[in-house]
């Protein structure tokens, strides 16, 4: 068994193989040189110096090699051929196995002319998070462009290190597409009473630089926001570059069945997977901490023989200042919202998101147990992974 | 099997709860892990290396 991208779908996939009772070879094939890491903590204790980079391993050394596994470690793969399940590295490595899983993950978006200009970062590796730190203890001014999950983390960990912080996107309140009006006006009261400068409902439209460094952030309309160090936080890409001439069908997103299967013998995991939810009823493709988990367990059992579909109930949290936010379920920014539980004003409370009368989303701030419980709620639950709750 | 639980990592998210809901509980107030059964029969054992595996922030520690 070969895995492209040894991050933690690609190392759950290969635990679970050997948990299933996988005897045969396994490899890892990964891009970056290290040892598999961790990202949520990237944004959050990393970035705020809360925890050492040694934190970040996913693995302990000697769980690692107890894996029985072959790692190559810092060689990109370039092609893959699918008929023969061979991959082709960067490095020369012509690499064939019975059973591929793609797991490359995304690679973040960035801004036209950002590529080169000192003091504009983006956030998706441990270098990535490493050199921002770095940065922001010797800035002043950050602008951070993008309002999701992502920038609104490092725009609340980057309050905390004191410096000033202007958070532009295109939404009326960070992560409204994700949370709806009124959970994402929660968010932005909070990160105003924290100091964050919000733009709601602005198009950047590029940088200006000296000598080199960026100064600032061109607003649609004419203003510039100045800054010493601006984050390009616009979500990313499936990485599938690689596979451009493996004659796989590749739309934002890897295309796979409900199994999670490419092609006879090659399936993805993660950030990289577009497969078919059979109790949605419709291809999606997620990116949190959780579905590679899950997903990976999933595709393990399918390879061994399963043959089940994979339909997951989404969910992720993310932390900003005293906020615990989990999200379980499809919250959409058009649903009905009415708080089911605990009190908006005391910032703990539980939100249901309904579509034609019935619960389709639920997030909790602050009850973290409350709104899991709430998982059993929503549509379709039953029908979905092992009818649990 | 001897389970033990880092409340200081936990995110509450409650993955472990579903895995194996004999073991494993949150606390109301935040959603802290709370460890119900170190030392889970062999029946369980299964159920709690799933839980483990699925922890998000690698909080269960399981020795066989
Ligand atoms: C800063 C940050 C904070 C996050 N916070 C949260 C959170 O709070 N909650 C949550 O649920 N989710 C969070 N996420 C999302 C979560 O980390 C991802 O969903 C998860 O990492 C996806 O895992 P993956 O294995 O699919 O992809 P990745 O973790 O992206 O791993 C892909 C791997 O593939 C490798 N690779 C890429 N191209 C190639 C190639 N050509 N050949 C070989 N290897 C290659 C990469 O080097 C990488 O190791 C966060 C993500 C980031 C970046
Ligand atoms: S699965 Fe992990 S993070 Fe989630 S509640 Fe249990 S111990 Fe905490």
């Amino acid at each position: 068994m070969l895995v492209v991208g040894a991050s933690v779908g690609g190392l759950t996939t290969a635990e679970s193989l050997r948990r299933r009772g996988f005897t045969g070879r396994l490899t890892l094939l990964d891009a970056e040189p290290r040892q598999p890491y961790d990202r949520p903590p990237l944004s959050k204790q990393v970035l705020a110096g809360v925890w050492p980079p040694e934190r970040v391993p996913l693995r302990q050394p000697e769980t690692l090699s107890a894996l029985d596994a072959e790692f190559l470690l810092g060689d990109p793969a370039a092609g893959l051929d699918v008929a023969e399940r061979t991959v082709h590295t960067v490095g020369g490595r012509v690499l064939t196995a019975d059973v591929v899983v793609v797991a490359t993950g995304l690679r973040p978006r960035t801004l036209p002319g950002q590529a080169g200009l000192a003091g504009v970062h983006v956030l998706r590796t441990l270098d990535d998070a490493m050199a921002l730190r770095a940065d922001l203890l010797r800035c002043a001014r950050l602008v951070v462009v993008g309002d999701g999950v992502l920038g609104a983390e490092i725009a609340a960990s980057a309050r905390g290190m004191g410096v000033e912080v202007t958070m532009v996107g295109p939404q009326p309140a960070p992560l409204t597409s994700r949370f709806g009006p009124l959970v994402a006006g929660v968010l932005a009261e909070l990160h105003t009473e924290r100091g964050v400068d919000l733009r709601p409902g602005a198009a950047v439209t590029g940088l200006t630089e000296r000598h080199g460094r960026v100064t600032g952030v061109c607003l649609e309309g004419g203003e510039v926001l100045p800054a010493d160090v601006v984050v390009v936080a616009l979500g990313g890409e499936p990485v599938t570059d690689w596979l451009a001439h493996s004659g796989l069908d590749v739309d934002d997103g890897l295309i796979c069945d409900s199994r999670c299967r490419a092609a006879e013998g090659i399936y993805a995991v993660g950030d990289v997977a577009r497969w078919h939810h059979e109790a949605l009823g419709v291809a999606v493709r997620w990116e949190n901490r959780t579905n590679a988990v899950e997903q990976a367990v999933a595709v393990a059992g399918d390879i061994l023989g399963d043959d089940q579909p994979y339909t997951p109930v989404s969910y992720f949290w993310t932390d900003q200042f005293d906020a615990r936010i989990h999200v379980h379920g499809e919250t959409s920014p058009t649903a009905e919202v009415s708080i089911v539980e605990g009190d908006v004003a005391e910032r703990r409370f539980v939100a249901a998101h309904r579509r034609d009368g019935g619960v389709i989303g639920v997030v909790g701030w602050n009850m973290p147990k409350q709104a899991r419980l709430r998982r059993r709620e929503l549509v379709g639950a039953s029908v979905l992974v092992g009818g649990k709750s | 099997m001897k389970v033990t639980v880092d409340q200081d990592r936990c995110v509450a998210s409650g993955q472990c709860v579903t895995a194996a809901m004999a073991v494993f509980d949150q606390r109301d107030e935040d959603g802290v892990v709370v460890l119900l059964d170190p030392n889970p029969s062999a029946e369980l054992a299964e159920d709690v290396r799933n839980a483990a595996a699925l922890c998000p922030v690698m909080a269960i520690m399981v020795e066989e």
